[in-house]
């Protein structure tokens, strides 16, 4: 297939391969280290769930205030079977949520051992690992944040342009990367628009949120800043929002991995550790 | 409380946490004694963080009577069963004494009835379990800084200890007994306050009866119940595991603001 405005120096009748940078070392050296946090806080913060692995709504909410979603044990003749409750919605999740481990040596935990960290349940080791990569994945961001600013990055490789948001662009993408049709040649030098967006939205409004609700969590913080509890609608509800979102990139880092693999894993890779990204140039009597 | 980080041991820590990515041999990692130091790094900089971004009178919210928690869960020690304990819930606690001694000039006993005739704070606060989960309830008792201040710091007093009347884990040499400590800048924060009322009415047994600490800006292992004693020191030397509480010595942070 003709790429019909591709106007790239090269000679127009062999295909050729031109790398550019697509990553800066800061973005690199940032992206990876996020990963490591992401992944732990993730299961450092399944294990402090599963301290009590039930979630409410306003300031306050313990064992006998209604629960919009919970994790349950309930024992029977046929042993201990467990329950995930989400609003009037019951699923049986026996040998993931809440009941998990061999037959013999099941026990009563949210998330299964091989989720948490550590596979014990350590409320207080939990605890140390989230805030420690907490920490990590706040001055991380931190600096990527200047970096980004500083450098022109967002504005010049996450801001979309009025154009990229156009309605008849944007259909035209989704119909694209519904049919896994990824840019090539020149188009490949930039991200997308959806990419743009995708990325804007976790930086800008998943991560800060993630941080902001858990900072909500701390009776300290909520002294100090108590818009925080306006903000969310208590700490409850910020413990919420907490999980969803938690959830949410979870899915996203899903799609994301897929995107990677299925638009060209190694290329994708290697511009990530090397900052190397090859783009093939087609010939134009192809 | 110190410890020194030497780079070695921050690249050991680093590449060991490195290595927790790979899922499994995470346990053998959160065991490994210098990934504990490390992460304990995170305790100090929460702490400094804490201290700096939120001035030393900042209050705890105050909710209003509409907010109290139907059911305020309680949770630790629900009933002690020493038989001293046993004896002065008989007789509504008239035999129980707070002591207050340690590093100050004129340690005192006091009975509920001298508390009773101290200053009066009131306060509808949520109390946050480590575990996760909130309740509000209201609390009324009297003021900590003040009642320290009228027995006078001697110098180089830094924590106030308090010793209570419960074992929560029954050991042979007595260190299941519950304690818990906090510095002179949450002793005199304004809404810490040692609370003899609950609800408008007199403190349970299930929630800490007869006197219990409140200190509105930690999480709720730090609110000490069943209050025997309060002792001023200038180390946790001398005091069952050295981590300044009973949580404490079993790997929760002394620092419970987050």
């Amino acid at each position: 297939m003709a790429i019909l405005d591709d106007y790239s120096d090269t000679p127009p009748t062999a295909p050729t391969t031109t790398f550019i940078l697509r990553h800066s070392l800061v973005t690199r050296i940032t992206h990876w280290i996020n990963v490591l946090c992401l992944s732990l806080l993730l299961m450092s913060g399944l294990q402090i769930f599963n301290a009590h692995p039930s979630l409410y709504w306003g300031q306050y909410g313990a064992d006998a205030d209604p629960s919009w979603l919970s994790i349950t044990a309930v024992g029977d003749d046929n042993g201990t079977r467990s329950v995930l409750n989400i609003g009037s919605l019951q699923v049986n999740t026996t040998g993931i949520l809440g009941v998990s481990g061999t037959a013999d040596d099941a026990t009563e935990r949210g998330f299964p051992a091989w989720a948490t960290v550590p596979g014990y349940q350590d409320l207080a080791t939990g605890r140390r690992w989230h805030f420690f990569f907490a920490w990590l994945f706040v001055i991380n961001g931190s600096l990527y944040a200047l970096y980004g600013f500083a450098r022109g990055h967002f504005r010049r490789d996450l801001a979309p342009s009025a154009e990229e948001l156009s309605p008849r662009h944007l259909k035209q993408e989704i119909a694209d990367h519904a049919r896994l049709r990824f840019p090539k040649g020149e188009k490949a030098r930039h991200y997308n628009a959806l990419q743009k967006l995708t990325y804007l939205i976790v930086i800008l409004v998943m991560l800060p949120l993630m941080l902001a609700t858990g900072l909500t969590m701390s009776p300290g913080i909520d002294a100090g800043y108590p818009f925080l509890l306006d903000l969310f609608g208590g700490r409850q509800s910020a413990r919420s929002i907490h999980f969803i979102c938690a959830w949410s990139i979870v899915a996203f880092v899903i799609v994301h991995v897929a995107m990677v693999i299925l638009s060209g894993l190694w290329n994708n890779m290697r511009s990530m550790i090397t900052g190397r990204y090859a783009i093939e140039t087609e010939g134009k009597s192809e | 409380m110190t410890f020194s980080i030497t780079r070695r041991r921050l690249l050991i820590g680093s590449a060991a946490s490195l290595g927790a990515i790979g899922l499994t041999g995470c346990d053998d990692v959160a065991q490994n004694s210098n990934v504990q130091h490390l992460l304990e790094m995170a305790e100090r900089l929460t702490m400094g963080g804490q201290r700096l971004l939120v001035s030393k009178d900042k209050l705890a919210r105050e909710f209003s009577e509409a907010d109290i928690s139907p059911v305020f869960k309680p949770n630790g020690s629900t009933a002690p069963d020493s038989e001293d304990y046993v004896r002065m819930t008989e007789n509504d606690f008239a035999d129980w004494r707070l002591k207050i001694d340690g590093l100050v000039e004129r340690p005192v006993d006091l009975s509920l009835a001298d508390l009773k005739k101290l200053p009066q704070r009131t306060q509808i606060t949520r109390h946050d379990c480590v575990e996760g989960w909130s309740a509000i309830g209201k609390w009324m008792g009297t003021p900590l800084g003040p009642l320290l201040q009228s027995v006078g710091l001697k110098p180089g007093a830094r924590y106030a200890v308090f010793h209570c009347a419960d074992e929560l884990e029954q050991t042979m040499d007595g260190s299941g007994v519950y304690y818990e400590s906090i510095d002179l800048i949450d002793a005199f924060h304004p809404q810490t306050i040692l609370a003899y009322a609950m609800n408008g009415k007199d403190l349970e047994v299930a929630h800490g009866a007869p006197l219990r600490l409140r200190v509105e800006r930690h999480l709720g292992y730090k609110h000490a119940k069943y209050l025997m004693r309060i002792e001023i020191k200038d180390s946790f030397s001398g005091l069952w595991g050295g981590k300044g509480g009973f949580w404490e010595d079993r790997g929760y942070e002394w620092y419970a603001g987050i």
